[in-house]
């Protein structure tokens, strides 16, 4: 914790420095002009999300090697590249580095333009992205030096808990501030996401995180509620994690950046309503799948399954709704690769919401749970689905900040499209045989009543399985570097986003319209 | 105080969730409303300047 509070005085006295330097250079101009939206602070939250997005997919490559080649990539020397240290870093990385930071990026663009006004607050939305970086390094070098809850997703020690609460009631109050000052009377659909996903998890990690500290200055701290409660609390937190983080918050990006891109109006707005409405009420409640054949009452195993079951009706809604916003620019799915990525985020959106009510039907759980399967089902989700549709709105968004006519090259799109799809696969594939195959070896007895298997022919079963997974990583790590590449060349107006450049994927002069 | 709780969330709690989910879509496929949302599903199309109506 010594590191740590050197870390964070460091940042502050660095931040103080950095604002009145910034406060001495303004000469009179108005810092917080009303007549234009706030758009520097979405261009960091762009290139920051993309720098956490290439160091959380290749801290996962990292880890998918040491359980493919234990033997190459185990450092007994060095205890921080442990696997148990970096998996923490991995999740955390891509969910809360990269995720987070894409969620805050869009939501301050998103809403500003839904509603026709400034960011409110002044300085404070860069109080909320700072302040949020702050934690994600606090977190990610805390897992390192072996600080950690132990609660998945939620490892961060109650003093970056705490910091964390700060900053997103910051968060929470900026963006109800624009809302507040709207011009546009109708909050549009995409802010109710956006702010159940800020509200929720605000709660959620609240809960979850009612910890008492050891000492004052140590980073020890122990958890409130124990047993069966405390794994209650904590899977609440984490189904709810899954709902209200990586997806209402990706489906306010959904909402508004598809519709955007193809110049066509949500598909059905009144279905977006029920969506919203239904997709919230119902989530809260499903975490219990998450303790199937535990010491948490039948009745509540029963009730987590149930509404993870009927939870499938609004997500589909959703994933319909998305997809026929396309409904008279079919055409842009060929013509557009920033279209047809987000489109298959939907697809795997859809393919991961059937499966997962499916997983959480007890008997199905019994076979799928602890193995592979999951790890599956969670990367077709977090690549396929995340990941994408976070593409898709850092594509268009670079463009359209920056103001280029197109990006820099669609062919590179292209190819991280395809390396990405190609690599997902590869991975889920992967991952689905190793899971079903340990799932039934665990299971299988011989004909004496023992078990047929040990469980380390169930881990060399699996391993032509982890490499195939190692390699469909590094194609999707290969696709995030060369989005990177495009989006820097976008920003600096190369190629097809230089001023004046024929947007690539626009039709030459004089071609005909088809009838309508 | 356990057994109070279940049967609350096992009864109650059904009732209380049906008759959300039947507001939202009445208030959904209102027909009054109907105008409204229609205009509100071009919001994203036209971005403006800050200040625009």
């Amino acid at each position: 914790m010594g590191v740590h509070a050197w870390m964070f005085l460091g940042l502050v006295v660095v931040g103080l420095l950095a604002l009145a330097l910034w406060a001495g250079s303004l000469n009179g101009r108005d810092p917080f002009d009303q007549t234009v939206y706030e758009d520097t602070i979405v261009k960091f939250g762009v290139a920051i999300s993309m720098f956490w997005g290439i160091a959380g997919f290749l801290v996962g490559l990292i880890i998918a090697l040491q359980l493919a080649f234990p033997n190459i990539f185990y450092f007994e020397q060095l205890g921080w590249t442990n696997f148990g240290r970096l998996r923490p870093l991995h999740t955390s990385a891509v969910i809360f580095a990269f995720g987070g930071n894409v969620l805050i990026a869009t939501s301050f663009y998103v809403v500003q333009r839904t509603c026709r006004t400034r960011l409110a607050g002044g300085m404070w939305p860069w109080f909320v992205f700072w302040g949020y970086n702050l934690f994600i390094a606090i977190a990610g070098t805390g897992y390192l030096m072996g600080v950690t809850q132990s609660k998945e997703y939620a490892e961060p020690e109650w003093y970056a808990d705490l910091w964390l609460t700060i900053v997103w009631v910051a968060y929470l109050l900026v963006f109800l501030g624009t809302i507040w000052k709207r011009k546009e009377p109708h909050i549009y659909v995409a802010n109710w996401f956006y702010l159940s996903f800020i509200v929720t998890i605000a709660m959620l990690h609240i809960v979850n995180n009612l910890t008492l500290p050891v000492s004052l200055t140590g980073s020890k701290s122990y958890q409130l509620f124990g047993g069966v409660q405390d794994a209650l609390t904590q899977w609440w937190y984490g189904h709810n994690a899954v709902g209200f983080f990586l997806t209402t918050g990706f489906l306010a990006i959904m909402y508004y950046f598809i519709p955007k891109r193809v110049n066509r109006p949500v598909y059905s707005y009144r279905l977006s309503i029920v969506h919203f409405w239904s997709l919230i009420f119902i989530y809260i409640w499903a975490g219990p799948h998450h303790l199937h054949y535990t010491a948490l009452p039948q009745w509540a195993q029963t009730l987590g399954m149930t509404f993870s079951v009927m939870l499938w009706m609004p997500s589909w809604g959703g994933m319909i709704n998305g997809v026929m916003t396309l409904s008279g620019a079919w055409d842009r799915l060929r013509t557009d690769p920033v279209v047809r990525m987000m489109v298959v985020a939907l697809a795997f959106y859809g393919m991961s919401t059937f499966e997962g009510p499916l997983m959480s039907v007890r008997a199905v759980n019994a076979l799928s749970h602890y193995t592979e399967w999951g790890i599956a089902h969670v990367h077709s989700g977090s690549m396929g689905w995340v990941g994408f549709i976070s593409f898709g709105a850092l594509y268009c968004a670079t463009q359209w900040l920056w103001k280029r006519p197109s990006l820099y090259s669609l062919k590179l799109v292209e190819w991280h499209f395809w390396l990405a799809t190609i690599g997902i696969l590869f991975y889920i594939v992967a991952m689905y045989f190793a899971g079903i195959l340990e799932g039934l070896m665990w299971r299988a007895y011989n004909e004496y009543g023992f078990l047929e298997y040990s469980f380390v022919e169930t881990v060399e079963a699996k391993h032509i399985s982890y490499m195939i997974r190692a390699l469909g990583g590094s194609l999707y790590l290969t696709g995030a570097l060369i989005m990177a590449y495009n989006l820097v060349r976008t920003a600096l107006g190369h190629g097809a986003a230089a001023e004046g450049a024929r947007p690539a994927n626009a039709p030459a002069a004089a071609t005909l319209q088809p009838a309508e | 105080m356990y057994e109070t709780l279940s049967k609350f969330a096992q009864t109650w709690g059904l009732g209380l969730f049906v008759l959300m989910f039947v507001v939202a879509v009445v208030y959904a496929l209102w027909p009054s409303n109907k105008s409204k949302f229609q205009a509100a599903a071009y919001v994203p199309l036209d971005e403006g300047e800050p200040g625009d109506e």
